[in-house]
């Protein structure tokens, strides 16, 4: 007997046959793995909530070009800036997606790309300022599946 | 050879804030799809991009396979004199392209 | 049978015949490109040519239109001059009337008609890069004017036959092409919103590709998800289901090159 399970995988494969096929035999980054990336980036340093803004649309059309921004609230003086802003997805097959790196005469504290998302999942900027602090906001995306692809395997 | 589109305008005031948008092309092949016959095809994507302001660095981005196709970058900088801004962008299997904007600053 | 029953017999099938299509057809004032079914995000990425990747086969499309090429060693340019003035127009009335051929013929053909009868050059395979970017750069000199397909007596047979195969049922899931498009559009499948299925904006940036595609290589994705066999690139079926469609969006903006997701 198909279990519910079963035919759900079936159903999803219907829908997503390339990217489940092309994405097979890869291992999914884990929040664990995603957090060992932040910890290679960030050492032992506090990571607080605040200053940092991220913003990727809630639902997306396709997960191979979601638009990102992330902006920190900053002077960006010599004294006072961002130094780095760092973007992570915690179940791509890698969870680095980006780095960006500033000085006092970017004027603002702001980066736009746009991104690759294997799937719905929590994404994590986090700002690196002069004065060694570190901040970070978080935000949850559902990335839907298109309807018609190009082959199955 | 690989084409890029930057954007910013051309003429600003001292101090202002400008935003520059870059678009290059590359297909940031990730290193974890296969092929029909179930081949990897290997990871070839653009590592580095690279920024300067009358040669100084402005800004600088470390790319990852996740960054999408055509990869798109946009920031910001102060508009401090005229001159020439660059645009490097560099990858694996020796990819490197660079592009210039002139900008006067009145 | 009386010849006058027969007459009346045949006069309801072909009543019967327009009714169904003409049922089905969506309203000219209610037909929407797929550009108002996306995200606000991804219309703005189609809107700003500094953040459109279709850009980047205008660009080498222009670069090509001037390059000779062939055993003839010309270039688009030596025949057709200046795109932006000769090519203006053109796409919006693709797939056009063939003479020689007496069949009409898709924008990627008849450029490949120029390459092997006039360049004297080997013909660009479908989803050929540099066929993809020559048709967008042909294709973008449209944009922002209305598709101008006007069936006539030699071309009807052809739309009639592309009507067909857009009403036919095909594949293991058994389902038409209108009854997503005609019928369903607006509604969801799966995650995605079923749009009218206007070929406004080809070849266009499918965010799915990541890459530039032919509206032939899109119609082959509907029918893999239909389980059905796809024709071949180039096939007569999609050419007659292209002037279909191009007919079936008269008066819609072109948007060359468009982004999708």
């Amino acid at each position: 007997m198909t279990s519910r399970r079963d035919f759900l995988v079936a159903a999803g494969s219907l829908a997503g046959g390339v990217a489940l096929a092309s994405a097979a035999g890869a291992a999914r980054a884990t929040p664990a793995a995603m957090q060992e990336a932040i910890r290679k980036v960030v050492g032992e340093a506090q990571i607080r909530r605040g200053r940092v803004r991220l913003e990727i649309p809630p639902l997306v059309d396709n997960g191979n070009a979601v638009p990102l921004t992330v902006s920190v609230e900053s002077p960006m003086t010599q004294v006072d800036h961002v130094k780095a802003i760092h973007v992570f997805a915690e179940k791509n097959p890698l969870p680095n997606v980006l780095s960006a790196y500033f000085n006092a005469r970017a004027g603002r504290a702001r980066v736009v790309t746009r991104i690759r998302l294997a799937d719905s999942q929590t994404v994590t900027a986090i700002a690196e300022l002069s004065d060694g602090s570190f901040w970070t906001d978080t935000v949850d995306v559902v990335v839907t599946l298109s309807a018609c692809l190009e082959e199955f395997v | 050879m690989a084409r890029a589109v930057v954007k910013l305008p051309s003429t600003v005031k001292r101090g202002e804030i400008v935003e520059i948008r870059t678009l290059v092309q590359h297909a940031m092949e990730t290193g974890f799809r296969r092929t029909q016959l179930g081949e990897v095809i290997p990871r070839n994507i653009i590592r580095t991009f690279v920024c300067a302001y009358n040669g100084k660095e402005i800004f600088r981005a470390g790319l990852h396979p996740a960054i999408a196709a055509n990869p798109l970058l946009a920031f910001t900088t102060v508009a401090t004199e005229s001159g020439t801004i660059t645009f490097t962008w560099t990858g694996d299997n020796g990819f490197s392209v660079t592009e210039s904007a002139t900008i006067t600053v009145e | 049978m009386s010849a006058g029953s027969r007459a009346r017999a045949v006069a309801w099938i072909f009543f019967a015949a327009t009714q169904t299509v003409a049922g089905a057809e969506i309203p000219l004032e209610e037909r929407r490109s797929g550009y108002e079914f996306m995200s606000r995000d991804t219309r703005a990425m189609q809107d700003d040519d500094a953040t459109n990747p279709g850009v980047f086969w205008v660009l080498d499309g222009e670069a090509l239109w001037n390059r000779k090429a062939g055993a003839a060693g010309t270039a688009c340019a030596d025949c057709h001059g200046n795109a932006r003035v000769s090519m203006k127009g053109v796409a919006a009335r693709y797939p056009a009337w063939d003479a020689a051929r007496r069949r009409p013929v898709n924008l990627e053909q008849r450029i490949n008609m120029c390459r092997t009868e006039r360049q004297k050059a080997a013909p660009l395979e479908h989803e050929n890069r540099d066929l993809l970017a020559l048709t967008a750069y042909v294709a973008h000199q449209s944009r922002g004017m209305p598709i101008t397909i006007a069936p006539d007596k030699r071309t009807e047979p052809f739309l009639n036959a592309g009507r067909a195969t857009f009403m036919r049922r095909q594949g293991q899931l058994n389902l038409a092409c209108a009854q997503c498009h005609d019928e369903r559009w607006g509604k969801k499948l799966a995650g995605t919103t079923i749009p009218q299925g206007h070929p406004t904006g080809y070849p266009l940036y499918r965010l799915e590709w990541q890459s530039l595609g032919s509206l032939q290589r899109r119609l082959r994705n509907c029918m893999i998800g239909i389980r059905a066999e796809p024709y071949p690139y180039g096939a007569m079926e999609f050419v007659e289901l292209e002037l279909y469609l191009m007919w079936r969006a008269r008066g819609m903006k072109l948007e060359t090159p468009a982004v999708r997701p």
